[in-house]
């Protein structure tokens, strides 16, 4: 008697840092039950076995910012079962979205001395502007747990456990004491989603946002809190600008106090 | 008989990291072109820079690569702090240099046992390659972990660490803290010696090149976080002189700029690089592993980088014990300072090579102008060389194996094709 056919994983690259896709490989102790439980039909940073589709599951990192990206992200949901956005560029733009508030030919001239030689869409946008998108892992980079904990539900046929409340929470379960009120330290985790850990807090610092906002923030009043510390409109509009800087609560909070040129 | 034109596509090259593709032209008989051609999306990180504070620059510059951020948050560091006259105490310096050697090992490792040695070994991947070298490769792995536990520590968590600041850290470890991890890094320093005699003994393509070599030296240590820019060829710069002695050009064929030197030589980075510059400060455990893996004192063969990057390895595991036992916290995680306007510069050695940052500051901390040189960059020139080389004398065998032989001498560098503006597609045109 066969087997019955294991799910078969694909994992996709769009504008990245790889480092979401590196967090698979960073499973030290999980990688080799993981590769039990699936077949990795592709994965070209780890493996030159590239197989043809469909996929069960497709992991996507990376945001679509070129012609051939945004025709590549139709072919690649096509061949896919379940889509998972993994990351900040996936799942909000990353931080190449700040392009999106500017002058994209101006930046190709600061960096190339041919800009008509490259090929590049005027905005960074996530997959989701593309295509449907099955599940959402947020970060920058995503988290190794969730990661797993997403693979594991997908295997089962269950909905993955992933939180949607916000950083302070885990700050509280991890018994960091706040750093905004203790030490009026700036820091966005009343309006990020959870999945971290809350790691910055526990390393003295505030939040920054890299796992993007949480489902219902509510940045007004923390911006008031942050201008009351001192910041000014423009950090405060930075703040909210840098790795999730497209997804709509932080822009849209950024712009209120920095609109842009 | 006369080859009549012949095309072949491999839709991505695997295990690199980033978009690439490469193409071959043959006419006659002759090697006419060897091109590396890097498309991976630009995202303008120059760019995005201008209008933001210095002190956010280590952060943003971090997510150009998510195989080597500690090399970005480092650079990012020395630049601003060049600009700011600012220099940090022993203590810090010691920590941000057992923090980049925890990339260093887990960075190595992962190039070494999943990208590279799969080439060697005759598997499509790490995963395929541990049915028959289980153990191999969970020592492998095991290791790896030892190192990604430095970076998770000191760092937070292992990609794109979140404790670093211009100035220092945010947060200190404790002595305490920092303990638990030394008997995983003893492990890891002898399971890496052991681990590099089967690789010394992989069957190497018999292929040297005289390569041009720059690197970073430093007065006292095996170079990492700082020192002068120095190469085979004489020069020994400050970090200051780099864009009088590399300057960058725009080929069409890569959205990753190429660079040369002023006479329009071209040079290798990466491990080779330091390893032939500063084989006089090695550890002495990383001596005797080089030794036994029967390395001299210059390796010019690329396809050995595997076994150079196994003597990092065993240096930076070596480093990291010492670092540990040297621990005393200092009384501040970061040297206080004030942004002020200027130009800085910075250079430190990423695993593949040296990460060269630049940055002008106005009055009011905000970046005017950024310029940041990834290793993998300076390198495309070399390796299109080395492929010019290597192929020449194989351009009998079929494409197949052709491309197999390329793939295996641009995995000799990673490359990481992502910090230098993956998807391999191979041409070869035959006339
Ligand atoms: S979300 Fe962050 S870590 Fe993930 S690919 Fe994008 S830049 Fe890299
Ligand atoms: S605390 Fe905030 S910035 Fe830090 S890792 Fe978590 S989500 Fe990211």
């Amino acid at each position: 008697m066969n087997a019955p056919a294991k799910p078969r994983l694909a994992v996709w690259k769009f504008a990245s840092c790889d480092g979401c896709q590196l967090s698979l490989l960073d499973c030290e102790d999980e990688l080799l039950a993981v590769a039990d439980g699936v077949e990795i039909a592709l994965f070209p940073e780890a493996s030159s076995r590239m197989l043809p589709g469909p996929y069960d599951v497709s992991l996507v990192e990376g945001s679509i910012t070129t012609a051939h990206d945004r025709e590549r992200i139709q072919d690649v949901r096509a061949q896919s079962r379940l889509l998972v956005t993994i990351g900040a560029c996936a799942t909000a733009g990353g931080i190449q979205a700040l392009r999106n508030l500017r002058d994209v030919e101006e930046w190709k001239r600061i960096v190339y001395a041919r800009p008509d030689w490259i090929d590049s869409l005027a905005t960074s946008t996530p997959i989701a502007a593309h295509v449907k998108v099955d599940y959402e892992l947020r970060g920058c980079p995503v988290s190794k747990a969730q990661l797993l904990e997403l693979l594991a539900a997908l295997l089962a046929g269950r909905r993955p456990n992933v939180a949607t409340s916000s950083v302070c929470e885990e700050c509280k379960a991890r018994g960091t004491a706040c750093v905004l009120v203790a030490h009026g330290t700036p820091c966005l985790g009343p309006v990020t989603q959870a999945g971290c850990g809350a790691i910055c807090p526990a390393y003295d610092r505030g939040c920054y946002g890299c796992f993007g906002p949480k489902e219902t923030p509510n940045p007004a009043a923390l911006s008031e809190q942050l201008l009351a510390l001192g910041m000014d409109r423009a950090a405060l509009g930075r703040f909210y600008r840098t790795f999730n800087a497209a997804a709509p609560a932080f822009g849209d909070e950024a712009q209120r106090h920095d609109p842009q040129p | 008989m006369t080859e009549t034109t012949r095309t072949i596509e491999v839709n991505q090259l695997a295990r690199v990291e980033g978009e690439g593709a490469l193409h071959l032209a043959i006419d006659g008989g002759q090697l006419t072109a060897a091109q590396l051609r890097i498309f991976e999306p630009p995202r303008y990180f120059e760019a995005l820079l201008r209008g933001r504070d210095c002190r956010e620059a280590p952060d943003i510059t971090a997510r150009i690569c998510g195989i080597c951020p500690v090399a970005y948050l480092m650079s990012s560091c020395a630049a601003i702090e060049d600009l700011c006259g600012l220099s940090v105490p022993a203590p810090i310096a010691d920590l941000r240099r057992l923090l980049y050697c925890g990339e260093w090992i887990e960075s190595h490792v992962l190039h070494m046992f999943m990208l590279h040695l799969p080439d060697f070994l005759g598997y499509p991947d790490a995963v395929s390659m541990a049915r028959e070298h289980g153990d191999l490769v969970r020592t492998a792995l095991r290791i790896k972990k030892a190192g990604n536990g430095i970076v998770a520590l000191l760092g937070g968590r292992e990609i794109h660490p979140i404790n670093v600041r211009i100035g220092g850290f945010y947060r200190l470890p404790t002595r305490a803290e920092l303990a638990p991890l030394r008997d995983e890094l003893a492990w890891a320093l002898d399971a890496a010696e052991q681990a590099l005699l089967p690789l010394a003994a992989l069957d190497f393509p018999d292929f040297e090149r005289a390569y041009t070599f720059v690197a970073l030296r430093h007065d006292s240590e095996y170079p990492m976080g700082r020192g002068r820019l120095v190469s085979s060829d004489g020069i020994d710069l400050p970090v200051a002189s780099y864009d009088d002695y590399l300057t960058e050009h725009h080929v069409r064929h890569s959205t990753s700029l190429h660079s040369r030197t002023a006479a329009g030589g071209v040079v290798h980075l990466g491990p080779l690089a330091r390893y032939a510059l500063n084989h006089d400060r090695l550890t002495p455990r990383a001596r005797a592993a080089a030794q036994a893996a029967g390395l001299p004192p210059v390796v010019r063969n690329p396809f050995r980088s595997i076994l150079v990057r196994g003597v990092e390895v065993v240096l930076a595991l070596e480093e990291a014990l010492r670092l540990i036992d040297g621990y005393v916290p200092g009384d501040t995680p970061a040297v206080a300072f004030e942004p002020r306007a200027g130009t800085g510069y910075g250079a430190t050695e990423a695993p593949r090579g040296v990460l060269y940052h630049r940055y002008t500051v106005g009055e009011d901390g905000l970046i005017t102008d950024a310029k940041i040189v990834a290793p993998t960059s300076v390198n495309q020139a070399v390796i299109e060389a080395d492929l010019r080389h290597y192929v020449e004398p194989n351009l009998h065998r079929p494409d197949a194996e052709l491309r197999a032989v390329c793939e295996t001498a641009i995995r000799n560098y990673d490359p990481c094709i992502s910090c230098s503006a993956h998807f391999l597609k191979l041409t070869v045109e035959r006339r």
